[in-house]
């Protein structure tokens, strides 16, 4: 017998960036083996595509889990608006303190995104190339969350 | 357990709108959804079974079979149709692809009878799909109607 349905909605976003990753806790050596050519001093960059999953609820009135009209300005606001055409490094405060891999800024957008009213953000996932992609996922937020 | 996935790629027209809100409401809330004349996508239709292979066949089902039922119950209802006017399953909803997603549920859940229905997927277009799945524990999902 299965559970109540479940429906979630997933949109795709863009944003362009660059990053490089090096971190000072390692000597230059260590930098060069963990990171190989991510470490270039200058930054290199990718055309970030981001897919926001959010669930719950299906709204009565509209038919909707998120009306596009209010998650979509809410993406723009949080993330492309500050992510966009920048040195992440360099342009968004968090990655002064850690290294801007895709694995941390998944972090970065799913904690920028969380506060979204309308339905619960479930999932960030980030294709960093066509060959490269990460997820986050709230799983372990929820299971700490729960009574 | 196996995973198996069937695309189905089908043409339509739909527009939102909510008969309680004033035309002004209806414009704010759903934007240019709201046109009365309609609009359409190319959707595409990804539909999961979930189970174990047949020791005889090794098959979780014959795919031919799942693609038939696609085509019945889905393509003959909804390509290049309305959905607002022509599909009875959609009638008093809006058709947004939560609720395709949820109302091709239904329709497709008791037809799959040889592994069980896992997920149903619907691409309004490349930048935008829902998914109707089943809560693991029942919990704040859909109610079943």
């Amino acid at each position: 017998m299965s559970g109540a349905l479940k429906l979630s909605l997933t949109r795709r976003y863009r944003f362009a960036a660059s990053h490089r990753l090096y971190s000072p806790a390692f000597s230059e050596e260590e930098n060069k083996r963990l990171y190989g050519k991510c470490g270039n001093p200058y930054g290199h960059g990718h055309n970030y595509v981001i897919e926001v999953t959010v669930t719950g609820p299906l709204d009565a009135d509209t038919g909707m889990v998120a009306n596009l009209c209010e998650l979509d300005p809410f993406v723009e606001r949080e993330v492309i608006e500050p992510f966009d055409q920048r040195y992440l490094n360099e342009e968004v405060g968090e990655f002064q303190a850690t290294v801007p891999t895709t694995e941390n800024v998944c972090k970065e957008i799913y904690r920028r995104l969380k506060s979204f009213p309308r339905a619960r953000v479930e999932r960030i996932r980030i294709l960093e190339t066509s060959n490269n992609s990460f997820e986050f996922s709230d799983e372990a937020e929820m299971r700490e969350a729960a009574p | 357990m196996i995973r198996v996935t069937r695309k189905l790629e089908f043409s339509a027209a739909h527009f939102y709108h909510n008969p309680k809100f004033s035309a002004e409401e209806n414009r704010r809330v759903f934007g240019k959804c709201n046109n009365p004349h309609g609009h359409g996508h190319n959707y595409i239709l990804e539909v999961t079974v979930a189970g174990e292979p047949d020791p005889e066949t090794g098959m979780v089902l014959d795919l031919k079979e799942l693609k038939d039922i696609l085509q019945r119950e889905v393509a003959e209802r909804m390509d290049h149709r309305h959905l607002n006017h022509e599909v009875p399953e959609l009638k008093g909803k809006i058709p947004t692809c939560e609720n395709i997603a949820a109302v091709i549920w239904e329709l497709l859940e008791s037809k799959i009878t040889k592994g069980k229905l896992d997920r149903v997927r619907v691409y309004e277009s490349a930048d935008l799909f829902a998914d109707c799945t089943t809560e693991p524990n029942g919990a704040h999902g859909r109610s079943r109607a």
